[in-house]
């Protein structure tokens, strides 16, 4: 059915190598407009680097990457989001003795308009303030009031919402979330997986990258497992258990990659 | 919308709990130069009783004077601190400047203004210097400027073969920043003047434009800034030529203050402006104070070596002062970084 769609951001054949570890050996990835996709896979299985090149973190040895269809490569972060990709880290790159505002808007300030602008190099602060106020009310965020907070002064689940709300605001293609909610409690875990609903719910689709099946299950529309640096399968919520996925992501399980059907262990 | 309404009446029920305590921390976290300026007015209010010469126009003004130089330097220490590195080289980048000035005009006869012009770009091609060491080569800024310190005042003392140039051997433009204004009874330098005005475009910049926050984002934490899509390497190449500039400057100053040009002045002036940076209440950690705080800073240094000179108190025990103030300073910083927690 999604075939006929042709994919927002797709990946053919990466591979990335540090040294003599292979960290990726020919992955591909699919993303479709408007789905989450989740990326899971065991430690060293790829995952991370497979986000670092569709960030632009890290640029691939070998490898196509078509965003739209078009060809693309970057060789830097900026080159991915002036493409439209923006990217919530796991450590989530907020600078904590800078206020909200200020931290939505890190390293694309708004300048005043006219001379103070032009000639003084002003920053438009009260302007961001208003539009960061938008952006956090947009995701129904209503804890946070004033953009004028150090981003210190927030909790875990806040600062993860103000990383999310700066990926939203600027994120014209895609979201790329990496472990969200790895560092957060049971509430804010559900708030945050709201937040990349309700991304979806606006057009966007998002790459949620976890560890954490029950919530990958709750929210992604399908499942890209990743193995030993490959795309081993791609699954949905609903055609495989948790189990079976967990089982084809430490390889006691072998799915065929063409009609996703389970096979027998080798 | 209820829900909503219970969370927010149990936030500001939870923040009607701050204890005094904290409400004062959370102010000089806000504001960690307040810290410094009420210990200012206090130094200010004790110092007016050791010595009735204390608060007279004239004293005020050889405080304004002597802190100058070290204000000035100070400037160009807070970016490069507020970066989260810092800088053992500022003062012999201003010496050395000083004597290129001083030297290029009476030995080699050049005009003031050239002289002037070659003293900034071989200040600011210090700075750089010390910038690129540490941005392309990645050595820690500690490390550099231990090294260049030592490289530039070994500099200055091969070139100046050690010989003071004298104000007599000095054109009038290199001794201008020494002459007071007239304001009455103050007898505020143009060096004085040169300063606030150089403090005032500084805390423009620090505030306003998208590089003061830039800096600030760098010293808070280098790598979100990185990943927030800022050249990180960049803003700290600016801040180190900024800084060489500033100190390059800041070697007019000097000339002017004292009269001359020595290749053996100033060897305090390398850690004197790290200490106005802290007592100003600028974390050494990067990413947190304000640029005025130096200048406080500098003054409290400042009024505590006069105050206590003048009260007849032994120079020993106005070192002695001036550390114990250096690790209060950095106490009160450590105590307040746990309220943003």
């Amino acid at each position: 059915m999604s075939k006929l769609v042709a994919p927002v951001l797709e990946a053919k054949n990466l591979v990335k190598t540090y040294g003599r570890v292979v960290a990726i050996d020919g992955s591909d990835l699919q993303l479709f407009p408007g789905e989450i996709l989740a990326v899971v896979g065991d430690n060293g299985a790829g995952k991370s680097t497979m986000i670092k090149c569709l960030s632009g973190a890290e640029t691939p040895d070998s490898g196509v990457m078509e965003l739209d269809g078009k060809p693309t490569t970057f060789r830097r972060q900026k080159d991915s989001r002036d493409a439209g990709i923006e990217t919530v880290y796991q450590t989530l790159a907020v600078s904590p003795a800078l206020d909200i505002a200020a931290n939505l808007y890190l390293g694309r300030e708004i300048r005043k308009k006219g001379p103070l602008g032009s000639i003084f190099r002003m920053l438009d602060n009260s302007g961001m303030k208003k539009s960061a106020k938008e952006h956090i009310t947009a995701l129904g965020i209503g804890t946070i009031q004033n953009m004028s907070q150090a981003v210190e002064t927030l909790s875990g689940g806040q600062r993860q919402a103000v990383a999310v709300a700066r990926a939203a605001a600027f994120g014209q293609k895609v979201i790329i979330m990496d472990e969200p909610t790895a560092a957060l409690g049971v509430r804010e875990s559900g708030q945050v997986l709201k937040l990349i609903q309700s991304l979806r719910a606006r057009g966007l689709p998002v790459i949620l990258i976890s560890h954490n099946m029950p919530q990958v299950f709750e929210v992604a529309d399908r499942i890209h497992i990743q193995r030993l640096g490959k795309r081993i399968a791609v699954v949905t919520p609903k055609s495989h258990t948790m189990n079976e996925v967990v089982a084809v992501m430490t390889g006691a399980l072998i799915l065929d990659v063409k009609d996703q059907t389970l096979g027998p262990v080798r | 919308m209820s829900k909503s309404n219970l969370v927010t009446d149990a936030a500001a029920e939870f923040k009607g709990r701050a204890t005094k305590k904290q409400k004062l921390q959370a102010v000089l976290h806000k504001y960690p130069w307040v810290s410094s300026a009420v210990v200012l007015v206090f130094a200010i209010f004790i110092f007016s009783f050791g010595n009735e010469n204390f608060l007279t126009p004239n004293n005020l003004s050889l405080i304004l004077q002597q802190t100058a130089v070290i204000g000035a330097i100070a400037a160009g220490q807070t970016l490069i601190i507020l970066t989260a590195g810092i800088d053992l080289s500022c003062g012999a980048i201003a010496i050395f400047a000083s004597m290129v000035m001083a030297k290029t005009a009476f030995v080699n006869g050049w005009p003031g203004w050239a002289a002037f012009m070659l003293g900034i770009a071989v200040g600011t091609g210090a700075g750089a210097f010390n910038g690129w060491l540490i941005t392309k080569i990645n050595l820690p800024p500690f490390i550099v400027t231990l090294g260049t310190y030592n490289v530039f005042s070994a500099l200055t003392l091969f070139y100046a073969t050690g010989r003071t140039i004298m104000d007599k051997e000095l054109e009038p433009f290199f001794l201008y920043l020494g002459n007071p204004i007239p304001l009455g009874e103050f007898r505020i330098t143009y060096g004085v003047l040169l300063v606030i005005v150089m403090y005032l475009i500084l805390a423009f910049s620090l505030r306003y434009t998208g590089w003061g926050r830039h800096v600030y984002a760098v010293g808070d934490d280098i790598e979100a800034a990185r990943l927030a899509g800022i050249q990180v390497k960049r803003v700290l190449m600016s801040v180190y030529v900024t800084a060489g500039f500033i100190f390059a400057v800041t070697s007019w100053v000097i000339i002017g203050r004292v009269a001359a040009a020595s290749p053996n002045s100033g060897s305090n002036l390398n850690l004197d402006s790290i200490t106005a940076v802290v007592i100003g209440g600028t974390s050494l950690f990067g990413g947190r104070g304000a640029i005025f705080g130096s200048l406080i800073g500098a003054v409290i240094v400042g009024v505590f070596r006069n105050g206590l000179t003048l009260a007849g108190v032994d120079l020993y025990y106005q070192t002695f002062a001036v550390g114990v103030l250096i690790i209060t300073a950095v106490s009160i910083d450590q105590w307040i970084r746990k309220a943003g927690v």
